[in-house]
């Protein structure tokens, strides 16, 4: 090298400005830039054989890894569906379970035209407008690989069709999947509650509902034991080559069951009651040790089957129009004033209060005057000195005004909380209405002052007081056990049963054995004395003795001036006669089950919803002999 | 006698001169650009999925308007663009400074900047006005200059500047170019090793306090790039798709409109970052090489043409342009096969998108220009 830039001897040799100096240091400059531009030149080449051998280990050595990896790619995961874990009921009788349902699907990318193939499915099974529309509305909102339901519940015939002219309809094929399927029918819509399609916001939360016929529960155990009915979705890794056709299957993972649930009612006496009853009426029977549901009665009742294949227009109108509501279960969901049948209540309060003593007369003479008001007894001449045995027994009102004017409406409140009244219930279904026990806050909080009147008028249970049938039937099964048993419907899932099925998985009350002795023995009296109010109640022969209570509550108040002519409820029109009630439990000694009846408008608690109390009693007595 | 046939042509009227200047064109290199387009061409075809109005016909437009301002700019003389260097750097730092103050923000970056009806990329043109202004620099400085340090710190702040710029907007592949462009010029200039020596290690001192200003998603970036497999559905997924499509396509490819993870949509971005993958799925590894082969030549001739240059201008000039476009074809490439992070740096000619065409269009233009005007002479060196 016989001109070498890094020494310093060159570099001082290059003598800036002489002309020599000049051509020296272009000299070295020139010879510099050749030998660093050939080094730069060649990193670049090894960059350039950097990014060939990527090519060559991507494309070629790993070629065929990718490939595969491009193909499951192209088809996913398929979603293995599992089938929705069936219902029974306490006897093993299947309430809702799963039948198979032959289908039509739709796979978009299998198809160059969804539209092409969907009219001439339409000429060989004709689809209506409303099909065509929701076939294109899942279209659109599904991927293009996931099937789409263009009809379901294909007969044979239908079948066969599909099948001759299968080649002029890519993308259509023919599938088998699982429908709901309701044997009961409306026996136990109420509680089973039904399933429909997913929303639009169902859709994003688990994959299984994706597939073509998932149903999610949209009322009744259905609906509260959704995550455990449903099950989780299986996958399976599909090798498919580009027309479709499936070589291996790479990987499987099978997706697992809902869980099967057995609820507590016995659907044999649930039609019976059914069978009692008039529109309007709810009945509700517990057992009182636990809480278990047995039966739970709202006539008018709906079929959850319709809501599978979608509900037409015109059936939705007819269960929605009108005063017969037959969506609404009126046991958990109607709210009525509990009237007479809330008078152990008020003693309890009155008793725990001290304000009141259990051998303590108060005289009624038909009535009590506070301040200008005069509130009546519904025994107009008056019932005399009575102690709270008596009063309860003939449901003497001036007895309880004023044991609650002692006592005030906050006790009261409480107490009836402590019964499971105005308070939220830990039932396993959903949209139980709470109801409403009023205190001297509540109405304050409404800008209204709270007057000794008002309580007055709900030592009787009228007023504010609104509680479902279910809540009115706790009550009953927490005096008759003095623990603080849960309505629930759940027995076991998945085979295993779930707590509370056992009396002494509920807490007592803490409310004296004394009083609620008290109450008991009253409640005895008002069905199985001579003179009580409740005899209609009282049951035949050697079935053992119901206790019980009657009650009346008012749609419309009576004013002075219909008292004064002679009032007859009997002559107002239907819808504004009372309601009737009734709470019982039996036996008497050794409490097994409660019972509320709630007739709407029956007019006399001890006429109309007595006599039904009994019957049913009876059947459930007989009902639980033939199945334990 | 050649000598004198030369003097004769510079004393010929100016239309004369045009044709000579004309018939010096690289029309090789042209050729070379008018390819490597076409590849373009048809890639972005494929993009479209067969409709060329998609993607295909504007990028043909768009090369054929930046194809004759390469020209124009060809044909200016070299002395011209040696006196603009230093304007055009200065536009280009006032346009990154303004895209810095009000830019348009995409993607989370402020990058461009809206000339009515183009869109500019400021930092796109910088690293073509940083060559121009580096060969400046260097042209006319005499061997021993080039080691004096005051001479060097200035030609530092030159590169450093803008690039910091262009970290802050935030876009970290650029700014990384144009650092590694920068050291192109420095290198081929004839900067000493350990100088550059010390300004690595002082650079990878600086690595703690740069990934301390990352943003979130350009951290995640780099640790997907480490772990892509970890997040196959986050931001992972851009390279484990693009390796699969790539990867897939195998020796001879699926086949022109074949690909199939590229029209599934399985691939992102496919007709800008990832025009590439689309081209390896579709015509595999031969038609990959291939491609790779074409785009190694454009840098190759501005190799050569640096060679053949009489003036040192011109030949740092030539080799900056070739070592910008190298670096896009290294960057883009090593990022769709899943060796670098993901930096969101186009493969220009190829890829969709005006700004990086434009400005590499106009390096061209210079390189043209410096090759058509290679025996020209803009003084000795000055101390």
């Amino acid at each position: 090298m016989r001109l070498n830039p890094f020494s310093r001897k060159q570099k001082d040799r290059a003598v800036p400005g002489s002309m020599r100096g000049v051509k020296r240091d272009e000299e070295i400059r020139r010879t510099v830039f050749t030998r660093r531009a050939i080094m730069y030149g060649a990193v670049q080449l090894g960059l350039f054989g950097f990014l060939a051998s990527r090519l060559y280990q991507l494309q070629v050595v790993e070629g065929n890894r990718f490939a595969t990896l491009a193909e499951e790619n192209r088809v996913s995961a398929r979603l293995i569906g599992a089938p929705r874990g069936r219902i029974t009921d306490r006897t093993g009788a299947l309430v809702a379970g799963n039948r198979l349902n032959w289908r039509a699907l739709l796979v978009a990318e299998q198809t160059a035209d969804v539209h092409a193939t969907l009219e001439t499915f339409s000429r060989i099974i004709p689809l209506t407008d409303n099909e065509r529309a929701r076939v294109d509305r899942e279209l659109r909102r599904r991927r293009r690989f996931v099937p789409t339901i263009v009809r379901e519940f294909l007969s044979w015939e239908e079948m066969a069709h599909i099948e001759v002219n299968a080649p002029d309809l890519p993308g259509i094929l023919i599938d088998v999947g699982t429908t709901r399927q309701y044997p009961e029918g409306e026996n136990l819509a109420h509680m089973v509650g039904y399933v429909a399609p997913p929303s639009d916001r169902d859709l994003g939360s688990d994959p299984i509902l994706q597939l073509p016929g998932a149903r999610v529960g949209r009322a009744g155990v259905e609906r509260f034991h959704e995550n455990i009915l449903r099950g989780r979705a299986g996958s399976v890794q599909l090798e498919v080559n580009a027309t479709g056709r499936i070589i291996r299957e790479l990987d499987r993972r099978e997706g697992v069951p809902g869980q099967d649930i057995e609820i507590s009612i016995d659907a044999e006496l649930q039609r019976s009651v059914r069978g009692k009853i008039e529109d309007g009426t709810s009945v509700v029977i517990m057992n009182a040790r636990n809480g278990e549901l047995l039966a739970m009665a709202s006539n008018p009742s709906f079929d959850p089957n319709i809501f599978n294949s979608g509900v037409s227009a015109a059936q939705w109108r007819q269960w929605t129009a009108g005063r017969s509501t037959p969506l609404i279960n009126k046991a958990t969901n109607g709210l009525y004033a509990p009237g007479s049948t809330f008078k152990m209540v008020v003693g309890l309060a009155g008793l725990e209060a001290r304000v009141v003593g259990p051998g303590d007369r108060i005289s009624c003479p038909g009535h009590l005057d506070f301040g200008d008001s005069r509130f009546h007894c519904w025994n107009r001449s008056g019932h005399g000195a009575l102690d709270m045995r008596a009063a309860i027994k003939n449901s003497c009102d001036v007895y309880f005004y004023e044991v609650a004017r002692r006592v005030g409406i906050n006790r009261i409140a409480a107490m009836a909380r402590r019964f499971g009244l105005g308070v939220d219930l830990e039932i396993d279904l959903p949209g139980v209405r709470r109801g409403l026990a009023p205190t001297r806050e509540w109405r304050e909080a409404q800008g209204k002052a709270w007057n000794i009147g008002d309580t007055i008028v709900h030592g009787i249970g009228q007023g504010f007081y609104l509680f479902t049938p279910l809540a009115i039937c706790t009550m009953t099964a927490r005096l008759a056990t003095g623990r603080a048993v849960q309505p629930h419907l759940t027995r076991s899932i998945g085979g295993r049963p779930v707590r509370g099925g056992r009396p002494e998985d509920w807490p007592s009350l803490g409310i004296p054995d004394r009083d609620l002795r008290l109450q008991r023995e009253a409640m005895w009296a008002a069905v199985n004395e001579a003179g009580g109010t409740a005899s209609l109640a009282k049951l035949p022969g050697n079935l053992g003795m119901m206790s019980g209570k009657t009650g009346t509550t008012q749609v419309r108040r009576v004013t002075r001036e219909q008292r004064e002519r002679g009032f007859n409820v009997q002559n107002l029109p239907r819808e504004w006669r009372p309601h009737a009630l009734f709470v019982g439990y039996a036996p008497h000694d050794n409490p097994l089950y409660a019972v509320a009846v709630v007739v709407e408008h029956g007019t006399a608690g001890g006429a109309a919803a007595a006599p039904l109390a009994r019957d049913v009693m009876v059947e459930t007595f007989n009902r639980f002999r033939v199945i334990s | 006698m050649s000598i004198t046939f030369e003097k004769r042509l510079l004393t010929r009227n100016r239309e004369h001169k045009l044709l000579e200047k004309l018939w010096r064109v690289p029309w090789v290199f042209v050729l070379l650009l008018i390819a490597v387009a076409g590849v373009g061409y048809v890639a972005l075809y494929s993009a479209g999925s067969g409709n060329p109005d998609l993607y295909a016909t504007k990028h043909a437009l768009r090369f054929a308007f930046c194809l004759v301002m390469a020209l124009c700019i060809g044909l200016i003389d070299i002395k011209v663009i040696y006196r603009l260097s230093w304007p055009l750097y200065g536009i280009s730092l006032a346009l990154l400074v303004l895209v810095a103050v009000r830019g348009q923000v995409g993607k989370g970056a402020q990058r461009w900047v809206d000339l009515g009806p183009i869109q500019l990329q400021p930092s796109e043109m910088m690293k073509i006005a940083l060559v121009a202004l580096l060969a400046a620099w260097f042209a006319r400085a005499t061997w021993k200059k080039i080691g004096n340090v005051f001479f060097l710190v200035p030609a530092m702040l030159l590169v450093f500047v803008p690039a910091g710029l262009i970290f802050r907007q935030p876009n970290l592949g650029t700014s990384l170019i144009t650092v590694a462009v920068g050291g192109v010029m420095f290198w081929v200039a004839g900067v000493r090793w350990w100088k550059f020596g010390l300004a690595i290690g002082a650079a990878a001192s600086a690595v703690p306090i740069v990934y301390a200003n990352l943003r979130d998603y350009q951290r995640a970036r780099i640790s997907t790039f480490f772990d892509p497999e970890n997040d196959p559905l986050g931001a992972g997924y851009n390279i484990i798709q693009s390796k699969i499509a790539l990867g897939s396509g195998g020796i001879w490819g699926k086949g022109f409109l074949g690909g199939t993870q590229g029209h599934l949509n399985f691939l992102p971005e496919k007709q800008t970052d990832f025009i590439f993958t689309m081209i390896a799925e579709e015509f595999g590894f031969v038609g990959a090489m291939a491609t790779l082969g074409l785009l190694m030549l454009v840098v190759l001739f501005c190799i050569y043409a640096g060679f053949m240059c009489k003036n040192h201008f011109g030949r740092l000039l030539c080799f900056g342009i070739g070592a910008n476009y190298f670096f896009y074809i290294f960057v883009n490439i090593a990022m769709v096969t899943g060796s670098i992070p993901v930096g969101g740096v186009p493969l220009p000619l190829i890829s969709h998108g005006g700004s990086a065409m434009l400005t590499v269009m106009l390096g061209f233009g210079l390189v043209m220009s410096a090759y058509v005007h290679r025996h020209a002479d803009l003084g000795p060196a000055r101390e």
